[in-house]
């Protein structure tokens, strides 16, 4: 039965989530965002919390965890409908995002690499990575979006690999105590040999170079990380060590599935921030906003607004759409990469369309609608940007290789 | 069509009606002659309802009979039910079949075939929100069904899905707000084998049109109401027996049930961009005795303002799904410069787009929908299913045209009149509900 309502089982714990944000994330949004590369304290204790909550199982996916992929709830009732956790995960994200998207991404053992670990772990790496903070590393100085371009290497010596390469734009990269590092083990095999490693910062030959300074989201740190002759165990490679031509980039990549539609949520509960402050601050303005009466009717402060939160329940939506499909163990690389497009386009658009309407009052940093706005435009460019998604959705629709539409 | 339903339900219903039909020869239906009238070419208003019935008045015995709401599920699903799966099935084959091979002949006379109309009568569109009591299909409120069933209409042409649901949507209102009285006097025409035509006439033909400040006025007098005033977007107007008309009482918006035949009511053909098959008029109101619709509560009002709305909505689902479709097979069929121009990003991302603004659109569109089925509230989600629709509908309609390039705007194609269509979307008020 068609029905596109928060779900029940989750309600109570979205109200808690928001609390959470308000609390711990919007209450020290400024601080750390005036205050770029020092550390958010306050978020151990709040990263213990969802520690407790998900060890006990209560955590409905609060965390980075939330993306693997199991029948865990289904006990034996699979033809029903399942919210599970990807849906909890994304729901959480949204709350979380709303308080704060640099301090979300800065929250202990909740990085991207913890997603990866996630998504393509052996049970035993998952019992072995269990509490460590893991980074994400991908991007190059010679590449962004075409990550079949790695440079850096690994190499096969005994039972361990060396790696050797420069990585950039490692979200967490300081803080984290573990980076899953992209690297080739055949330059001349594209895209198959492509394989990601848990590094522990402790290894010799890894270390952080430098960290950017940057438009947004500063309360996470993003670092420059260099491997230079760093060893690590074969046990340490997520997914299969084989170089298997036909599968290609799949294993790698099935975590952008599974995290797209995790960052569509952030640009949604970012951008939900903002229309709630500018429709408080235009009802204080005597703006009107009457979703009866034809928006031509209406000032147009009245139907912007309406035109902005038209599309920011239409990223809403694609969202929970895309982690419903993955919740009910169906495709949804096509879903999740709609849902990262629509919400990294009008999460940006909205927030910046929420300064301009506030004045110099929304450019100041009295209010924090210039903060959300250029938080928000990360979030149409990381996880593939607004183009890379167009790509996959282009090409699924249209039956086209990437040979064919490049 | 009286009897209770068993537990098969109201997609079997459908079924069951299609079955036996005596007109089932779909075939004969592709072929249509074009012969209805073409109203393009009448001039100025002429006195309505030539050939309508008298509805003879029944005495009500006081409650009117509603439907129930369906309440929350509690679960996020995007699945539809077996019914709706059921009917949602059959009115595809019959726009594939029979709208979209007629759009063009319905367009050039400016009307839906009788035939077509006869059809969907059988089928049972008048009938999914008129309570079982009253001969109609379902105890509960449907309006996620209204919203597949016009969507999937709407794939086919949208001019004639809306010729088609227009009579639904005159046994809607008064199922949903009518008397007791009102219910027995007209709801069995549009239960029976002979549904007439009928318009829900909202519009009024002036520019920011809003329709809770109507020009149309009602005044009281005996113990019914006059009206005056000039109306739009009335649907097959020249053929419609009844017409559900909004109108200012004192100064807050109303509706009011219109019989054709009275005095003081005629009609104009009203051709416009799209739409044709839909056959528009003007209907023109002077004097016309009409009766309040139920109680008249401005809520009724409200709520048959955004179930119309999002009849809206879903109409442009079905369009611009049409286009979505038609883009994809053209762009990678169509070659320039040596390959597909699918080939090139300029042109993927643009059907990219179309699919992923028409994904958020449905979504959007299928929340209010739910919202108002379970009887929750959703003024705010059809403002923003109609928001979407007008908008990326629109969007979609020119770059469904754009895509084609000089064959987008010639009539060798549909694009053109999809785009045409799409324009009406979220400027109509009225003529549809859901």
């Amino acid at each position: 039965m068609i029905n596109l309502e928060t779900p029940r089982k989750f309600r109570a714990f979205v109200v808690q989530a928001n609390q959470v944000a308000d609390n711990f994330l919007r209450s020290n949004s400024r601080k750390y965002d005036l205050a770029e590369h020092s550390y958010p304290k306050e978020l151990d204790l709040l990263a213990s919390l969802i520690d407790g909550m998900s060890d006990s199982g209560e955590g409905q996916g609060a965390g980075a965890a939330g993306v693997r992929r199991s029948d865990d709830e289904t006990d034996g009732k699979k033809a029903k409908v399942r919210n599970g956790t990807n849906m909890s995960s994304v729901l959480s994200v949204i709350e979380m995002c709303w308080g704060d998207v640099g301090l979300v991404l800065s929250m202990p053992r909740q990085g991207l690499g913890n997603s990866a670990i996630a998504s393509v772990a052996t049970d035993e790496q998952l019992e072995k990575y269990k509490g460590t903070w893991a980074a994400m590393a991908i991007t190059e100085p010679s590449f962004g979006s075409d990550s079949a371009a790695i440079k850096t290497t690994a190499v096969k010596d005994g039972d361990h690999y060396v790696l050797n390469g420069e990585k950039i734009f490692v979200t967490s990269g300081d803080r984290a105590d573990s980076v899953v590092v992209w690297a080739t083990l055949d330059k001349s095999l594209g895209r198959a040999a492509i394989k990601s490693f848990v590094v522990s910062k402790d290894t010799p030959g890894i270390r952080v170079e430098r960290l950017e300074h940057k438009l947004g989201i500063r309360a996470s740190d993003t670092a420059v990380i260099v491997l230079d002759n760093c060893r690590v165990h074969e046990s340490n490679l997520l997914g299969s060590p084989e170089i298997d031509v036909k599968q290609g980039f799949a294993g790698v990549m099935a975590t952008f599935d599974n995290t797209r539609p995790l960052v569509a949520g952030m640009a949604v509960g970012c951008a939900r921030a903002s229309l709630e402050v500018i429709r408080d601050l235009l009802e204080k303005a005597g703006v009107e906003i009457d979703y009866d009466r034809p928006a031509t009717a209406q000032s147009y402060a009245a139907a912007t607004f309406i035109q902005m939160e038209a599309d920011w329940e239409a990223a809403l939506l694609l969202t929970l759409e895309a982690a419903w499909l993955a919740d009910n163990l169906k495709p949804n690389s096509m879903e999740a990469s709609m849902a990262k497009a629509k919400a990294g386009r009008v999460g940006n658009d909205i927030t910046l369309k929420c300064v301009e309407l506030a004045g110099t009052l929304g450019y100041s940093e009295t209010e924090f609608l210039e903060k959300w706005s250029r938080d928000s435009k990360i979030l149409d460019i990381f996880e593939g940007t607004q183009q890379i998604q167009q790509l996959i959705v282009a090409r699924r629709l249209l039956n086209l290789s990437s040979a064919q539409l490049r | 069509m009286a009897s209770r339903k068993d537990p098969m339900g109201i997609g079997l219903a459908v079924l069951n009606r299609i079955a036996s039909s005596p007109a089932i020869d779909r075939l004969g239906l592709r072929k249509q002659a074009e012969k209805a009238v073409y109203h393009g070419t009448r001039a100025g208003f002429q006195a309505a309802g030539g050939a309508a019935r008298t509805f003879k008045r029944v005495k009500g015995s006081g409650k009117p009979a509603r439907q129930g709401s369906s309440g929350d599920s509690g679960v996020f699903d995007l699945t539809p039910t077996e019914d709706q799966q059921m009917i949602v099935g059959v009115v595809s084959e019959f726009a594939a079949e029979v709208l979209r091979p007629g759009a063009e002949a319905a367009e050039k006379t400016d009307d839906t075939p009788k035939e077509v109309l006869a059809q969907t009568s059988e089928f049972g569109l008048s009938l999914l929100n008129v309570p079982e009591a009253l001969g109609g299909l379902s105890e509960e409120r449907s309006a996620t069904t209204g919203v597949l069933v016009a969507e999937a209409l709407a794939y086919g042409d949208m001019g004639q899905a809306v010729a088609c649901l227009a009579p639904s949507a005159v046994a809607t209102a008064i199922s949903l707000w009518g008397s007791d009285e009102q219910q027995q006097t007209y709801l069995p025409s549009f239960t029976g084998e002979d549904v007439p035509a009928a318009a829900l006439v909202i519009a009024e033909p002036t520019p920011l049109f809003d329709p809770f400040t109507l020009t149309t006025t009602a005044t009281k007098r005996g113990s019914g109401y006059v009206l005056n005033g000039l109306k739009s977007g009335a649907v097959r107007g020249t053929e419609a027996e009844l017409f559900v008309v909004a109108a200012s009482l004192d100064g807050t918006p109303a509706l009011f049930v219109v019989e054709a035949a009275a005095e003081g009511v005629s009609v104009a053909a009203d051709p416009s961009m799209g739409l044709r098959a839909a056959g528009l008029t003007r209907l023109k109101l002077d004097e016309a005795p009409a009766a309040l619709l139920g109680d008249g509560t401005e809520d009724d009002y409200r709520e048959a303002i955004r179930l119309s709305r999002l009849g809206w909505s879903a109409l442009a689902l079905g369009t611009a799904k049409a286009v979505l479709d038609y883009t994809k097979e053209y762009v990678v069929g169509r070659e320039a410069f040596g390959e597909p121009i699918a080939h090139r990003q300029s042109v993927a991302f643009m059907v990219a787009n179309i699919a992923i603004e028409l994904e958020g659109m449905r979504l959007v569109t299928l929340k209010a929908a739910s919202r108002a089925e379970q009887g929750q509230p959703h003024a705010r989600e059809v403002a923003l299913a109609r928001k979407l629709a007008a908008e990326h509908g629109m969007k979609i309609g020119t770059d469904g045209v754009q895509l084609l390039g000089g064959h987008g705007f010639v009539k060798e194609h549909p694009v053109e009149r999809w785009y045409r269509d799409l324009r009406a979307v979220g400027l109509m008020e009225g003529a549809v509900l859901v």
